[in-house]
């Protein structure tokens, strides 16, 4: 009798039938928590539940503000120096590549869509595509686009709900025992093949995933 | 191009290594292809990098650029952007990721017969894992085989069943080890399948065996 692999057990939170809440309700996330040691929402601005980001990507859309754009660098390239250090890129390396990223942030600023995804998340894309070709010197084929429809700028209420989701999920993530935390973080640095990542998930992604599903309807209706 | 009908989606892992960018090149090519179907698995996938963009942010600021990374950075941005990919024509049963690789539609598809009436074409990956189209004729049966890996066998056109269940466009079959199986193309159409393995197919009866030096199967 052949085991039949089943595929359908791991996805218990959204189904396609299921209704989606056009604002759902908030979870009262535990504002204390702590990330690293370090208070969450702090006043530097530095968790995401502002959406500053949104605005200086749109100031470099709209108007090549460069002084937007010293501040996005500023925060991100660090970050996306430190991240491709963790994927095995020696430091040399990781700051060109860094630079690159940040050079496609400007480029493709037309292309950044807030109510599917926050700066960090759609910069994190950037500089994982770019470890790709250059670490692992492979193509990234990646899904069909879709396209912006008609409607020019998404409604500011649905970019504020991404973005506060996005701070809830890095809440939640902070709030994982540490031996999962470091899976997690091992299986984005690349230390985990995906048989190994199995065990990472568990993450607590129900409310994010339905409301980028919202996002991509809007998209697939303004496209018709 | 999207289907609300498909049935059989891909596994969280395969999506969070697809976030993560971990995946061999020819699974990415799977992914990739289903998503552009699969708005159900699209958000999923997109949920999953949103966990990288939380892992990206608490990274420490400690690895400091150099005093003249901005400036060079802006000196990159002033070459200009870099060529936008061609637009390809539309198909209707090749996906934008799957025309990049096959250079064009349905009709520009190189098969190569491997009997039986079922053809195959061979997709330009890193060797790691293997990507490949499957042609089988309406009701015709892929020979019994086993696997050494993983399989991933998505559908685009037509349909097939097995021993585990019936199989239409967007749907995703996944066998690994212990599944052997026998797929059947329906009889109403052609059944095109994008079909990804990590390892040799292992077919059951001897003259397929023979032949799998020289298929690259």
């Amino acid at each position: 009798m052949p085991r039949i692999v089943v595929m359908f057990t791991e996805i218990d939170t959204v189904t396609l039938d299921e209704p989606v809440a056009e604002r759902p309700a908030l979870k009262p996330w535990r504002t204390k928590k702590r990330i690293r040691g370090k208070p969450v929402n702090k006043a530097d601005g530095s968790c995401e539940t502002r959406t500053e980001w949104v605005s200086h990507v749109r100031r470099i859309r709209d108007a090549q503000d460069q002084a937007a754009f010293a501040e996005l660098f500023q925060h991100f390239a660090p970050r996306i120096k430190a991240f491709l250090i963790k994927s095995g890129s020696d430091a040399a390396l990781a700051e060109e590549c860094a630079q690159e990223v940040m050079a496609t942030l400007w480029h493709k600023a037309h292309l950044f869509d807030p109510t599917r995804a926050t700066v960090a998340t759609w910069v994190f894309t950037i500089a994982r595509n770019k470890r790709i070709d250059v670490l692992r010197k492979q193509r990234r084929p990646e899904p069909e686009d879709l396209g912006w429809g008609p409607e020019a700028e998404p409604e500011q209420d649905n970019v504020i709900a991404l973005q506060q989701e996005t701070a809830q999920l890095r809440n939640a993530i902070a709030a994982l025992p540490e031996a999962q935390r470091e899976l997690i973080e091992k299986a984005y640095f690349g230390d985990l093949s995906h048989r190994e990542i199995a065990s990472a998930t568990g993450l607590p992604l129900g409310t994010i995933k339905s409301r980028i599903r919202l996002a991509l309807d809007r998209l697939r209706h303004a496209m018709n | 191009m999207m289907s609300n009908d498909i049935k059989h989606h891909l596994t969280d892992d395969l999506l969070m290594a697809y976030a993560a960018g971990t995946l061999p090149e020819a699974f990415d090519l799977m992914v990739a292809t289903h998503l552009s179907l699969c708005d159900h698995c699209r958000a999923r996938a997109e949920s999953f990098e949103a966990v990288g963009g939380c892992v990206l942010q608490d990274q420490d600021a400690t690895a400091s650029m150099s005093d003249s990374s901005l400036a060079a950075t802006m000196a990159l941005i002033a070459q200009g952007a870099p060529a936008a990919k061609p637009a390809r024509p539309g198909c209707s049963v090749l996906p934008a990721p799957l025309q990049d690789y096959v250079g064009g539609g349905v009709n520009d598809i190189k098969w190569r017969s491997i009997g039986m009436g079922v053809k195959q074409a061979i997709l330009p990956t890193t060797r790691e894992a293997t990507a490949r189209l499957l042609f089988i004729p309406a009701g015709a049966a892929v020979p019994d085989h086993s696997h050494n890996g993983i399989e991933l066998t998505m559908v685009l056109q037509g349909a097939f069943s097995d021993e585990v269940d019936h199989f239409a466009r967007g749907d995703v079959e996944i066998a690994d080890e212990d599944l052997h199986h026998t797929p059947t193309a329906d009889i109403s159409e052609d059944c095109i399948c994008l079909a990804v393995t990590d390892a040799p197919l292992k077919f059951n009866k001897l003259m397929p065996r023979l032949f799998q030096p020289f298929l690259r199967i």
